[in-house]
């Protein structure tokens, strides 16, 4: 093993490794997908609903969660909302530049212990970008599911974020698709309200469901009470939480919330372990 | 035309009223009529006497708002299984809000004049109507609330703590500056990433095979 293998590297999880940005394509008016490619020319293995630390050089790094296909492991996507200096240095960056990341870090959303569910994904936003790369995994495996389910809520028709993906998955025969938003512009017929009246309107047995939800943390509060609601369990409610991460590996306690550190225990939670924290407003 | 004992299967069959004993079903059945909407028809309008609530069977309606010098604006929309109007309980009984077919509807519509009589001659009936109608509201009361926080909007959107205070563009490159030598360190490690790259090429050009291709990346 030498001093160059990236075997080494990730032995240390503070040393980034330098990716190229192969390209940047244009989501929503703030929001936009790179595609990033390693220039040590190995590949990158991680599961879904991992994150990055993104690391622009002389700016800053923060934690951006990973929205490519894990199949795929030749190049790397994520997917962010230009909100912060970091984010808006990202977003300046073009083909060709480099950055540095680390990671994959943190938990997973369990796609394997969901096999012979219906699988029901619940996304807000930009949260559909966490939970892109379970859905690619729900479609690579599907003869493993039950029913599988989209519920996305967005602002406007305008903020669908992956509108194309969505329409194409809305027509295959085998999964559903449910979008709605909050308010409806232009030529929009299709479903008003919040996210969580879809949760209510889905069809799919609550018995053997699985819910991953992710989006604002309000929305997934009461996306995961309309899952009780129907009669999911607890225990078969996943959630992605979002705090103040720094080290990405549970060094610096930064993301510590209540007893967990949401990089290193999260940031995929089963909803009875982190129910009561919801209710500390505190935290 | 849809025959009496019809409309009583299709009572049966709604979620709205599962769980009502028969002498309560054949008093709703006495007031229900099935009624069928084409797409841009109004169910109901505004400010209207409220004489109907309605189940709907098919199709997708949506509450509006009538505003001037532009397209009403929509709320929310209702679909099947989904129960419409409850403005026939709150006095003056007058409908809030305007409810348009956006599709072809087709609901089981009651006279709520019928039906308002019978629930005051039978409290059975008016509980058993109510307690159906109460989670509703609530959770129409509930969703419209989350909807005004504009969840996805740029407040509620927020950036992770490190990313809040938005720097000025010296700030930027002072920064900048001051991490001259992290830039340089990843330099190196830029280097050493071109120099694996090359080994890997050379090893992939002589035929060999690298002996740990498929490295873990963390």
């Amino acid at each position: 093993m030498t001093a160059q293998d990236p075997l080494m590297r990730a032995a240390d999880p503070m040393l980034p490794r330098l990716f190229r940005v192969e390209k940047v394509r244009r989501e929503l008016s703030d929001t936009f997908t790179m595609e990033l490619v390693a220039e040590d020319g190995w590949e990158f293995v991680f599961q879904p609903g991992q994150f990055n630390m993104l690391y622009v050089f002389g700016v800053g790094e923060i934690p951006i969660s990973i929205s490519g296909d894990p199949a795929d492991r030749s190049r790397l996507v994520h997917t962010t909302r230009a909100v912060g200096p970091v984010s808006q240095a990202l977003d300046e960056l073009k083909a060709g530049d480099s950055l540095g990341v680390r990671g994959p870090f943190g938990t997973t959303w369990p796609v394997e212990a969901a096999y012979g569910r219906d699988l029901i994904f619940v996304a807000g936003g930009v949260g559909l970008a966490p939970l892109r790369p379970a859905i690619y995994h729900a479609m690579a495996n599907r003869e493993r599911y039950g029913r599988v389910m989209v519920l996305y809520g967005a602002r406007t028709p305008e903020d669908i974020l992956y509108k194309k993906e969505l329409e194409r998955w809305r027509g295959r025969f085998d999964m559903d698709v449910l979008v709605t938003v909050d308010r409806a512009t232009g030529k929009w017929g299709g479903n008003v309200g919040v996210v969580t009246n879809l949760v209510m309107k889905g069809g799919f047995d609550p018995l053997q469901t699985t819910a991953f939800i992710c989006g604002p943390e309000v929305m997934m509060r009461y996306g995961a009470q309309a899952m009780e609601k129907r009669g999911v369990g607890r225990d078969h409610i996943w959630l992605s939480v979002e705090r103040n991460m720094k080290c990405g590996c549970g060094l610096c306690g930064h993301c510590q919330w209540g007893p967990h550190f949401v990089c290193k225990d999260g940031p995929v939670f089963r909803y009875d372990r982190i129910a009561d924290l919801f209710a500390i407003s505190e935290l | 035309m849809v025959k009496p004992q019809d409309l009583g299967h299709i009572i049966d069959e709604h979620p709205f009223f599962q769980g009502l004993n028969a002498p309560l079903r054949e008093a709703l059945v006495c007031c229900a009529a099935n009624e069928r909407f084409v797409a841009g028809e109004h169910l109901f309008r505004e400010g209207a006497e409220a004489r109907k609530f309605y189940l709907i069977r098919q199709g997708q309606v949506a509450i509006e708002v009538e505003a001037p010098v532009r397209k009403p604006i929509i709320l929310e929309t209702l679909s099947d299984g989904e129960v419409l109007g409850w403005s026939w309980l709150v006095p003056p009984h007058r409908t809030a809000f305007t409810a348009r077919a956006q599709t072809t509807v087709r609901v089981l519509s009651f006279d709520t004049t019928c039906l308002l009589k019978k629930m005051e001659a039978d409290p059975a009936l008016g509980f058993a109507v109510l307690r159906r109608f109460v989670p509703i509201m609530a959770h129409r009361l509930s969703a419209a609330r989350l909807q005004l926080l504009d969840l996805y909007g740029p407040a509620m959107a927020a950036a992770p703590k490190a990313e809040k205070k938005p720097k000025t563009e010296k700030a930027v490159k002072a920064s900048k500056g001051r991490n001259r030598s992290a830039v340089a360190a990843l330099e190196g490690v830029r280097a050493e990433a071109q120099a694996d790259k090359a080994a890997l090429k050379l090893a992939k050009a002589k035929g060999e095979k690298p002996a740990k291709k498929k490295a873990k990346s963390s």
